[in-house]
């Protein structure tokens, strides 16, 4: 009597342990149906004509739905730059820009740039970033993250990861760790 | 204030016993459910309905993620971004598509099984109501659910059947227009019957689903020779032990066993089809884009509405619209057209055996003829379908009442 | 147990008879069944190797006029969409003829090309094909023609090239390229364009394209980004090897693919319409056999549990 119930009760184990497997693979299932979709992240790159930008006045593009800022500096914005802000430098054509992904790195709002003051101001929280997006007043805990780039002649390639990208990135400097922005 | 037990443990049995009589309701509900022993496997389709179901509102939800309920976007939403982007997309919108087609075949077994057995009569009467008002909800829902891909039978079954609701005769075409919300099907159209699919037809099947639960709980199961079962004498002797000599069984884990056992040989057939053979159920005609100004050579509706539609058919506008709103309601009278007082199988019940048949191989006819195109010696079998239909029930009564107490 | 076997026999049986009568037999009324010709285009007569050298010369003299060959580097004359206004549908390019039609078919077409394409019906009341018989050819010059232009066409060629050969220049195809933010286009691969202007101003040019085609064909024909589910592959085998069987009266011509080039397209509407069938073939094979180990270990517990019940 008691085999037949031990045996019952395996039985029994043994379906719920097949349910269950069927369980975590269906789980599975669900959890593939949210990622995001394949047009999504074939996103593409981005191409931006740099020959006519004006110094000292920001520009924005779209990339993988964000805003990108793209600043050309002036000669005195780079004589007063750090040794970071200079490792940050995208030179396309001889000249030094700013490019990088237009969300604070606190809570994602778009900081404004103050072209007087050449530094951003974080309406949402007070945060503030120096003229090559390092964070330079709590609450931003990083720089503004650069995305990968590509140049080709004048034209900036957003999206794709050209050997600049790749040098600042070795260094450290693209923003996804701390940098000092008087260094 | 009731009792509390100071000691139990937060969590425990007896706290949860204290507080919502957790003892009561396992045993009410499942270990003393008592469940007669005398059935077969038929008796599992409540389960397999249940099943379905639920396979139809977690495939739903994935679905609802990615569907647009606008009719520049539906088709693609459906046959692009869900068939071939979303991760298992095509699987959610096989096993969804299947599925509603499959619930249609339990649903007929199921109330076939309860016609056969007398599950209807004394004391079941509103388990039979409340199972053919979810009959009703679960056509309603699987009409609204069709219309969604905008496909060409999308748009021309929306088309046909807000059509009936002109009254033939009556004209009321403000009211085909104000059901529509436009004069033809378009995007007001798709829109509320998305909010029917998604949100108040999923809500009114869920609360009738619990009424027939409710209904059923009381007068108890039926079994396969109607035998009427004092459950206290039998209850006694399977707690002390007869389980083989007592004629109950408990509803957990006994008679659930046996329903896990149905449904895996259910699954076995199900997810076949799902991967391998669907057409039945995603028919090819709903993957042309809807088109307003062309109808496709032959539409016709899914097989589970084809002996409704095939009744409607035959007869002039008028009189085909009164067989057809006869069709619908006459089931739901079935307990009250019943005048013998057997609760016994079909096969004791002399003519009301015949009568079953005849009902049933009347409707499998009706089916055919409603997906063949009307002409020559279709419409003549048709009609006479229809009205063998008609005829069937207005005998019932009749030979019930003719049966000898039993 | 024999009882239940026999209740589950009743229930199988009702099943499949609505099953069958539903579905095999009524759509069997419903449609007709056209036999498919296999691609042997046994009504049409045979065709002898040519010499290609001359038929390079007919072709430069005779055809360029209106056809481009990628392969040669001649281009078109005129661009897709002033084509379509002249001739309602630009006249193909010829690299690729050679590769997918059935040679027998390219000979009949070059010397009476409505007659070939069974498209003769649309041209009555004065009106002719756009493209111009060669029947006063001689035979020899005709087939040196088909030799020149299988010289010329790819070893390999891809689905998708099979497809905008055959089909491209009628048939739009919105789905194909989508998750690239592109779609096949009668005049073209939309790009994915920055300025939305620039979008527009190309989705201008396909809409005047169409409207030509609509002219030309009497109706717009169809995108055909899931026809392999709307259709399924005997309906295409037999309506493309010969339109008029299956949809009689059509404008679509017969286009000549030949078997290899039938599969070539075949497999591409596949790959645009139903992308998921080989994981969907593949998946059902284990989803069985987990329903199947699931049916078996339910069948023993309930075995266990009713032990005790019997």
């Amino acid at each position: 009597m008691s085999d037949n119930v031990n045996r019952r009760d395996a039985m029994g184990m043994a379906l719920g342990a097949c349910a269950a497997v069927g369980g975590v693979y269906s789980l599975v299932g669900m959890k593939k149906a949210w990622d995001p979709l394949p047009s999504v992240k074939a996103a593409g790159s981005t191409v931006v004509e740099t020959s006519n930008l004006e110094e000292n006045v920001i520009i924005t593009e779209k990339w993988r739905g964000k805003p990108v800022f793209i600043l050309r500096k002036t000669a005195e914005m780079v004589a007063k730059s750090s040794s970071n802000d200079k490792a940050r430098d995208v030179i396309i054509d001889g000249k030094a820009h700013l490019v990088c992904v237009g969300l604070c790195t606190h809570l994602g709002c778009i900081p404004a740039y103050r072209k007087d003051k050449k530094d951003f101001l974080c309406a949402c929280h007070g945060a503030e970033y120096d003229a090559s997006a390092i964070n330079t007043k709590a609450p931003a805990p990083l720089p503004m993250l650069i995305p990968p780039f590509k140049i080709d002649g004048t034209k900036l390639i957003l999206g794709e990861a050209g050997p600049e990208y790749e040098k600042m990135k070795a260094a450290g400097v693209l923003g996804s760790t701390p940098l000092d922005p008087k260094a | 204030m009731a009792h509390f037990d100071e000691n139990a443990k937060p969590f425990s049995e007896q706290w949860l016993d204290d507080r919502i009589g957790i003892r009561t309701l396992t045993r009410v509900l499942s270990t003393e459910y008592w469940i007669p022993k005398n059935i077969n496997f038929l008796w599992a389709m409540g389960m397999l309905l249940a099943i379905t179901f639920g396979m139809l509102l977690i495939s739903g939800i994935f679905l609802l993620m990615y569907y647009k309920p606008d009719t520049a976007l539906a088709f693609d939403s459906v046959n692009y971004t869900i068939m071939q982007e979303v991760g298992f997309g095509w699987l959610f919108r096989h096993i969804h598509g299947v599925a509603a087609s499959v619930v249609f075949l339990l649903i007929y077994i199921h109330m076939f099984t309860g016609i056969y057995y007398g599950s209807y009569k004394k004391g079941r009467e509103m388990i039979w109501i409340s199972g053919m008002l979810l009959f009703v909800t679960f056509s309603a829902e699987a009409f609204s659910g069709y219309m969604l891909p905008w496909g060409q039978m999308s748009y021309w079954a929306g088309m046909v059947i807000t059509n009936l609701f002109s009254m033939g005769s009556l004209e009321l075409n403000g009211v085909v227009e104000w059901i529509r919300g436009d004069y033809v099907p378009g995007d007001a159209f798709l829109s509320r019957f998305f909010m029917l699919h998604v949100l108040l037809m999923p809500l009114i099947i869920i609360a009738i689903i619990v009424v027939h639960f409710g209904t059923l709980r009381i007068p108890h199961v039926n079994n396969q020779e109607g035998e009427e079962i004092d459950f206290d004498i039998e209850a006694e002797k399977y707690l002390s032990g007869d389980t083989k000599n007592a004629k109950i069984i408990r509803f957990q884990w006994d008679f659930l066993a046996k329903d896990f056992m149905v449904l895996g040989f259910f699954l076995i057939l199900f997810f076949y089809l799902v991967f391998y053979h669907y057409d039945f159920a995603m028919d090819p005609v709903n993957f042309d884009p809807a088109d307003g100004l062309k109808t496709p050579p032959h539409i016709y509706p899914e097989w589970y509405f084809l002996w409704s539609y095939e009744i409607l058919r035959p007869f002039s506008k008028d009189i085909g619209l009164i067989a057809f709103a006869f069709a619908q309601v006459i089931f739901v009278l079935l307990p009250f057209l019943d005048r013998s007082p057997n609760t016994i199988p079909a096969h004791k019940r002399g003519l009301f055996f015949v009568w079953f048949w005849a009902l049933l191989i009347d409707m499998i006819i009706l089916s055919v003829m409603g997906k063949v195109p009307p002409e020559g010696s279709f419409n003549t079998i048709g009609l006479y379908s229809a009205l063998t239909f008609i005829g069937l029930w207005v005998i019932l009564p009749i030979i019930t009442k003719m049966e000898k107490k039993k | 147990m024999m009882r239940e076997l026999k209740i589950l026999a009743v229930v199988v049986f009702f099943t499949l008879v609505i099953y069958w009568g539903v579905e095999p037999y009524a759509h069997s009324q419903m449609h007709a069944h056209v036999e498919s010709g296999n691609f042997e285009y046994k009504d049409l007569p045979e065709v002898a190797k040519g010499d290609v050298a001359k038929g390079k010369e007919l072709v430069m003299s005779n055809c360029t006029a209106c056809h481009s060959i990628d392969a040669e580097n001649m281009p078109a004359p005129m661009d897709a969409l002033t084509s379509s206004a002249s001739y309602g549908v630009n006249p193909p390019d010829l690299s690729n003829m050679g590769a997918i039609l059935d040679a027998k078919y390219l000979a009949a077409f070059i010397a009476d090309p409505a007659k070939a394409a069974k498209v003769s019906h649309k041209f009555t009341d004065g009106k002719s094909h756009p493209m111009p018989s060669y029947n006063w050819m001689p035979k020899e010059d005709i087939e040196s023609i088909v030799s020149y232009l299988q010289s010329i066409a790819p070893k390999e060629i891809t689905p998708k090239e099979a497809f905008t050969t055959a089909c491209g220049r009628c048939h739009a195809a919105r789905y194909d390229g989508k998750v690239l933010g592109k779609k096949w286009t009668q005049i073209g691969d939309k790009p994915k364009f920055k300025y939305e202007k620039d979008s527009l101003a190309y989705d201008i040019k396909v809409i005047e394209y169409q409207d030509n085609l609509k002219k030309y064909m009497g109706k717009l024909p169809p995108d055909l980004s899931i026809i392999i589910r709307a259709r399924g592959h005997h309906f295409l085998e037999t309506f493309i090897e010969n339109p008029q069987s299956q949809l009689h009266g059509t404008a679509m011509p017969a286009v000549g693919l030949s078997e290899e080039g039938f599969e070539k397209v075949m497999q591409h509407l596949e790959n645009i319409g139903d992308p998921s069938k080989p994981t969907r073939d593949s998946l059902g094979v284990w989803f069985l056999l987990y329903t199947v180990i699931f049916a078996i270990l339910a069948y023993l517990w309930k075995q266990s549990v009713w032990r005790k019940l019997h």
